[in-house]
């Protein structure tokens, strides 16, 4: 049965590859930088569940030291010109997006096929599972069709990669702090703290700090999903469900889509934000937000508005 | 209330721009020990969740892909096409992918399109090329800001579009979250409440696009007008 393990030994064995690659790259001056740290998440990847908490500790903190003393530098493999692109460009046309689709539509299908073949595929993982089958695929077509040499998509790939540099670890970083605030229960005092600032008796301003209180604390979190239990347990459920007889569906969609907003104007949110500037080599990390907040401001009042007059 | 110093460092950290793979451990300690954890329980908690984590980051693996067809000239390919396109914009351009987002994320097909997988090697090399004929000649400020508008357009299509979507991890979790309460609710029952934010997030980003097009048809000036 193919598993959420194998997707992990794939993800591994690329990763090892970076590491590898960027070892010989003498062109990086700080190639054993980038060695180490593609090689940790191979590590990770390979051999994270035998490793144990501890030493999956201690592999995220040398992780870390890499970054953090700048020891991550940027290979530069040797690829295409911008006018050899542009004669590729012309030969091949545009077939070039049939095979960039081949991932999203193996992903399509995958996720809707595999489902139904639950001896075959652990099914609660099949989305992830049918994406890497689709990078397989798409590299087996484009092996096929463009005949590269064996180590050139690794190469190219590695020239991405090391364009995201540490900011790729940065998610998982993120969720797995997360965990360690869901440990220290600092939901339950921000929620506390959220209830005490309410004006007694008025609707509005429960209702303003519901939605408020969510786009906020999902900008410190980095998520709604981690906001939403804690504010609906301070002031969803309690005051603006229970207390003012507010409809729960529309309190709670409503409410979720009011954090939402926050992801938009956070860098906790590395994946949406950082991450995009990165891959896109803006020269600005938080390019990305700026661009986003005079979406998410107006769309948190629509929201706070939507809620106050749809859910009574 | 000490659990609440972890706080204090991510944004202070943040806001001096220390790299914030360090500001996460840092946050993560100050946090642990103000919760009274020790070192040893910090990092075997830290390790633990980063192993269950993992999947977050398999989205790497499209990279040889998207390299290898960078490299045979895809972005190329995608300024072409949008070059040829009499009266593309990047406003018109983007309206478009925020609406095939929304609407392909309220039927569950988030990862169809992405950061990765469609922004960096078609969506950002279309609106560039957009708005170069928009321009005349694209300075790297508007380049830059076209490019960012790219990746923001993503992220709204996607946000206020998924929650549509019956089975997604959002409405899952308000489900559960409603369970505890006594309060019992249907999925669809939830997903119908995102259509209202979903109809004002399109209509506020598109008039910003709509409004970036003018901005852009200004800085062609007015000698520079065929």
């Amino acid at each position: 049965m193919i598993t959420l393990q194998f997707v992990y030994v794939v993800t591994g064995i690329v990763f090892a590859a970076f590491a590898l690659l960027s070892a010989r790259d003498r062109s990086n001056a700080k190639r054993f930088g980038n060695a180490a740290f593609w090689g940790l998440l191979a590590v990770s990847f390979l051999a994270g569940n035998q490793l144990g908490d501890f030493w999956n500790g201690i592999l995220v903190l040398l992780l870390v030291a890499i970054a953090g003393l700048g020891a991550l530098g940027r290979g530069k493999p040797r690829t295409t010109t911008t006018d050899e692109r542009r004669a590729e460009a012309d030969r091949h046309g545009n077939r070039l997006f049939w095979l960039a689709l081949i991932i999203p539509a193996t992903a399509l299908i995958g996720t809707l096929l595999f489902k139904r073949l639950p001896a075959f595929f652990e099914s609660r993982q099949v989305t992830l599972i049918s994406l890497t089958m689709g990078v397989l695929l798409a590299l087996a077509v484009a092996a096929a069709w463009l005949r590269p040499r064996p180590l050139v998509p690794l190469e190219e790939g590695r020239r991405l990669m090391d364009a995201v540099g540490w900011a790729a670890v940065l998610p998982q970083m993120l969720a797995s702090l997360g965990a360690v605030f869901a440990l220290a229960g600092v939901g339950d005092v921000i929620g506390e703290f959220a209830r005490d600032v309410i004006p007694a008796g008025s609707l509005l301003g429960a209702v303003v700090a519901y939605g408020v209180g969510m786009a906020l604390f999902t900008m410190i979190m980095g998520n709604a999903f981690a906001a939403f239990p804690v504010m609906a347990a301070a002031i969803g459920v309690p005051l603006l469900i229970q207390g003012y007889g507010g409809n729960p569906a529309v309190v709670c969609a409503i409410g979720m889509l009011a954090g939402f907003c926050g992801t938009l104007m956070t860098p906790m949110a590395a994946n949406f934000n950082i991450v995009p500037a990165a891959l896109l080599e803006l020269r600005d990390r938080n390019g990305v937000i700026r661009a986003q907040i005079l979406t998410a401001l107006p769309l948190l009042a629509v929201n706070i508005a939507l809620i106050y007059f749809l859910a009574w | 209330m000490l659990a609440l110093l972890g706080i204090a460092v991510i944004v202070v950290g943040f806001v001096l721009r220390f790299n914030p793979l360090l500001v996460v451990v840092v946050s993560a300690l100050v946090t642990g020990l103000g919760a009274g954890l020790d070192l040893v329980a910090i990092i075997e908690a830290f390790g633990k969740a980063f192993n269950e984590s993992r999947y977050i980051s398999i989205v790497w693996l499209v990279l040889p892909v998207i390299g290898l067809l960078e490299r045979h000239g895809l972005q190329a390919r995608a300024r072409q096409v949008i070059a040829n396109l009499r009266g593309a914009t990047v406003g018109r351009l983007l309206i478009g992918y925020l609406l095939m987002r929304q609407i392909t994320s309220a039927l569950g097909l988030t990862s169809v399109a992405g950061h990765a997988q469609t922004v960096r090697p078609l969506v950002a090399p279309m609106a560039e090329a957009a708005a170069e004929q928009q321009t005349g000649t694209l300075d790297p400020d508007t380049r830059e800001t076209v490019k960012a508008y790219s990746a923001a357009t993503d992220n709204v299509g996607l946000f206020f579009g998924e929650d549509i979507f019956i089975a997604i991890g959002s409405i899952l979790l308000m489900k559960g979250v409603l369970e505890q309460y006594g309060i019992l609710l249907e999925p669809l029952q939830l997903s119908v409440w995102a259509i209202p934010t979903a109809i004002a997030a399109f209509i506020i980003h598109g008039a910003r696009l709509w409004w970036l097009d003018r901005k852009l048809a200004q800085l062609r000036g007015p000698s520079a007008a065929p």
